[in-house]
């Protein structure tokens, strides 16, 4: 790569930068030229240095002028009167002097009159957010109540969590020969045979930093793909095996495969001997799920699912990309722990070609800085009286151990019955919970935090949770207005990392960084020694955890840093803490009997749950909605409820669309395009209809994420927020025994022609 | 400088659909909303033979695509080329892209825009 960051081209000046936040998405930090002239941005270009992009972007890099100077953009703070919540016409331009004056005094005085713990922190996903909520929550404002109000943390939580509780490593990323500069032709490296696409849909997604389309580079060079998935989306066209299961039925398939790897010893013995704890246990177990059975719950047929076991087991070199419906299950523990039992007897983990862990990360938003795993360490940096005031603290003591987020599904029941205290304060950090983005049963957040005295909303744009809820607005910056730092998976697996780099002014717009650090330096001085972003980069960056030590300015100019990391890591100590060989857990191996899931009242093997509403599960209810909803997937042109202003982006995904297969549209008497509502016991939306034979008949998959812009903002009408909002039919608190998982995959509906 | 004997040869077998093209190209080209230079239609998925579904996308140049002449000439790659996810778009004389086309064997089209 070039050793500079800027230059100038044909006129105008450049800017290389790692993609990242705002506009989200995860931080995949794609290689970008930014095209500046007159203090403008005037085009973009992906960079073909960058050694993982390679100059490729997707279409929302792509559109970004359109997002930096749209007029509907928010660049200047904002105030109005809590009494006007949700007005859109009482906003009123402030200066940033007054905004911080108001904001100081506000905490100071919450702070001293109720206690810290009543001011709380709601983050969004895949922005900056996620790497500075914490430094803003239980830093900088010191607050024990940091929320991601996702029902069951059922987002990378529960994966990362089942990481730290069995594996005692961060997330086992698929190795795409992202550790060299020469990538796929590096010497030696293996190509996977095969790879396992398990409920993931990386091309859309670029899930947590993975570079999705890495997939198709190594399949054009013969990987072979196994697909597990309700819906027939691109890739499982071209798989080898698609296993097109049930929805929710993820942790019977995996202890299928199990079944058939342990009876006919397709397992690496020396591996488990050396590296696994319970393997006879987990053996044991795993004749409960004979694959006749397995068959007869996923809908797949038996030999389908015995011969991808095997292809899975016997490749030279495999791995699985497993996604967020590992998640959205009240069974997710056990699917991750069933997953990673997986990997782990077929000898993938930190293997080359396989399941790939992350070295010691500078930055580690969720754990300590130089370990990859999520290990809740707040009650090292704030008074532990403090932290122990956290909502939810006495409950769910699993979870607690690991997360530092508090629990979103039994904080609502605290929110909504103000105990053991009021919440006066809220921070919605580039937050959009109403929209059916995370939050179950949006409508009670809604009511939940309207009762706050006082909201603080941060977003580059305008959306339905601040609208509705804020009393201020503070304008984000996107990462073309910011120095900030890209760390793919947030540090939990650090592929690579790069410099974002500033290229123009925006109004007055600024980063989440620079917020944390403007109300860390005035209220806790002590914390801060740091008053600019760059001096904070240096610190972390600077590391002595870490092996690749760089300061800020070193890392713009060098672009890409792809930190050393060796394969086979747990041989060579490199995991543990204590520098001694084997994984962080308590019996130093992958726990495949898992000692703290005992410990936390769990089951220490993995089982399968059936869907609480199903029509095995529960016949009465899904005679009355018998169409299995599921929701979540993404498309190539939005990030959750974002981008539904830019109109080049809009224009490829215009309106909320329902898949179904053709038998189940002639069922319902629905043709293609009509407009339908899906309808449950918690509540109904209204989405277009998409006939297709890519899903199952009895499926259905809802888009998520959906608000208009174009419409109307005030309340109640919101932006349109409640009209295609999939959330509505999904309860919260229905998750596993720990306090991970939600139903949002698997939820049962009617359908019916929209009249209105 | 003419690009008459030039064309874009496609590999479709690996097109994900993404619409990086798309958008590359109004970028490129100033195209208005509902124009397009290139335009992703795609085919399925739908049940072909057996288990196999048919699910193919194919980008089709319209006739305001004019092949990146301005990059061609300051020495870059079309700007469809140049994004493109999947890195299956090829830009080049006829004859060379011919001969690509024949060593892929199948799942390729070739437009002369
Ligand atoms: S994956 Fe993210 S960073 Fe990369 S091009 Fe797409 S939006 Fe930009
Ligand atoms: S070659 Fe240029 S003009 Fe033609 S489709 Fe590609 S980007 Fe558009
Ligand atoms: S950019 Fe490439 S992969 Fe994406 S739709 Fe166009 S041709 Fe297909």
């Amino acid at each position: 790569m070039r050793q500079e960051w800027k230059w100038e081209e044909d006129g105008y000046e450049v800017i290389r930068s790692c993609a990242w936040s705002a506009p989200g998405d995860h931080p995949v930090g794609c290689g970008i030229k930014l095209y500046v002239k007159d203090g403008k941005l005037e085009k973009v270009e992906g960079d073909e240095e960058h050694p993982i992009t390679q100059g490729r972007l997707c279409p929302r890099c792509l559109a970004l002028k359109e997002y930096v100077y749209h007029p509907d953009r928010i660049i200047y703070p904002m105030k109005r009167d809590p009494k006007d919540r949700g007005n859109n016409d009482k906003w009123e331009r402030i200066t940033w002097d007054e905004a911080w004056e108001t904001i100081f005094e506000k905490i100071r005085y919450f702070t001293d009159k109720y206690g810290p713990e009543t001011i709380m922190e709601f983050t969004g996903t895949g922005r900056l957010a996620c790497m500075y909520n914490n430094l803003l929550a239980y830093e900088a404002i010191g607050t024990p109540n940091c929320c991601y109000a996702y029902s069951g943390v059922s987002c990378w939580g529960p994966r990362n969590s089942v990481c730290a509780y069995v594996l005692g490593a961060g997330y086992p990323e698929i190795d795409y020969a992202f550790k060299y500069e020469d990538r796929y032709d590096h010497p030696g490296w293996p190509l996977p045979e095969y790879v396992v696409i398990w409920g993931k849909a990386p091309l859309e997604s670029n899930a947590d930093g993975l570079f999705g389309h890495s997939v198709v580079d190594m399949m054009k060079r013969g990987t072979k793909l196994i697909s597990v998935d309700p819906r027939v989306n691109w890739l499982a066209s071209r798989a080898e095996f698609h296993l097109q299961l049930r929805p929710g039925t993820d942790a019977a398939m995996a202890l299928g495969w199990l079944n058939v790897i342990i009876e006919e010893d397709l397992y690496d013995h020396e591996f488990v001997d050396a590296w696994t704890y319970g393997f006879e246990q987990l053996a044991e177990r795993v004749k409960e799920y004979p694959v006749e059975k397995v068959a007869d719950i996923t809908w797949v047929p038996a030999e389908k699912i015995r011969a991808a076991a095997r292809a899975f087991a016997k490749a030279p070199a495999a791995s699985i990309a497993w996604g967020v419906s590992a998640d959205q299950n009240p069974n997710a523990p056990q699917i991750s722990h069933a997953i990673l039992a997986l990997m782990a007897i077929t000898n993938r983990i930190d293997a080359p070609g396989g399941n790939v862990l992350g070295g010691p990360p500078p930055l580690n938003p969720t754990g300590r800085d130089g370990e990859t795993a999520m290990f809740s360490q707040v009650g090292e940096v704030m008074p532990p009286e403090i932290w122990q005031k956290r909502l939810a603290a006495n409950d769910l003591p699993g979870y607690q151990e690991i997360q530092n987020y508090i629990q979103p599904d039994y904080t609502l029941e605290y929110l909504e019955r103000e105990e053991p205290y009021k919440m006066r304060m809220g921070w919605i950090q580039s937050s959009n919970f109403l929209s059916p983005t995370c939050s179950a049963q949006p409508e009670r957040w809604h009511d939940a935090v309207m009762k706050f005295d006082f909201n603080v909303g941060t977003d580059t744009f305008m959306n339905p949770t601040i609208q509705a809820l804020a009393d201020m607005f503070l304008p984000i910056g996107t990462f073309a207005e910011i120095n900030d730092f890209a760390i793919t998976h947030y540090g939990m697996c650090a592929t690579f990392y790069g410099s974002i780099n500033k290229a123009i002014d925006v109004g007055e717009t600024v980063s989440d960084l620079e917020i944390a650090l403007k109300i860390g330096n005035e209220l806790h001085p002590e914390l801060f020694p740091w008053d600019t972003p760059e001096a904070y980069f240096d610190a972390k960056l600077k590391n002595p955890a870490v092996k690749d030590q760089i300061t800020f300015a070193d890392l713009q100019n060098k672009g890409v840093l792809l930190p050393t990391n060796e394969y086979y890591k747990y041989k060579s100590g490199q995991i543990r803490g204590d520098g001694k060989p084997g994984f962080n857990t308590p019996t130093g191996r992958i726990e495949l009997y898992s000692l703290l899931f005992q410990k936390f009242g769990e089951d220490p093997l993995p089982y399968y749950i059936e869907p609480e509403y199903s029509a095995v599960a529960n016949p009465e209810i899904a005679s009355k909605y018998p169409l299995i909803l599921t929701t979540g997937a993404r498309t190539f042109v939005s990030f959750h409820s974002e981008h539904r202003q830019i109109k080049t982006l809009r224009e490829v995904v215009p309106d909320p669309l329902l898949e179904m297969h053709p038998d189940t549209a002639k069922e319902y008497g629905v043709t293609d395009g009509a407009w339908v509502y899906i309808e449950n016991q918690w509540g109904k939306a209204k989405q277009r209809v998409k006939v297709t034979e890519g899903i199952m008949p009895g499926v259905v998959h809802a888009m998520h994420g959906w608000w208009f812009p174009e419409e109307e903002p005030s309340a109640p009408h919101l932006y349109g927020v409640w009209k295609s909002n999939v959330n509505n039919m999904i309860p919260s608190k229905h998750m596993g025994k720990l306090g991970f998982g939600s139903p949002f995959r698997s939820a049962q509906v009617t359908l019916y022609l929209a009249t209105d | 400088m003419s690009l008459k004997g030039y064309g874009l040869l496609i590999d479709y077998e690996f097109c994900s659909g993404c619409h990086s093209c798309e958008v590359a190209c109004k970028n490129e080209r100033n195209i208005p909303l509902g124009k397009w230079g290139i335009k992703v239609e795609t085919i399925g998925p739908w049940k072909a033979e057996g288990d196999r579904y048919e699910f193919n996308h194919i980008p089709c140049p319209t006739s305001l695509c004019n092949l990146c002449e301005e990059r061609i000439a300051k020495g870059k790659k079309p700007s469809c080329v140049h994004h493109c996810l999947c890195q299956v778009m090829d830009y080049g004389p006829i004859d060379e892209l011919a001969k690509k086309a024949a060593e892929k064997g199948s799942k390729v089209v070739m437009f002369l825009p």
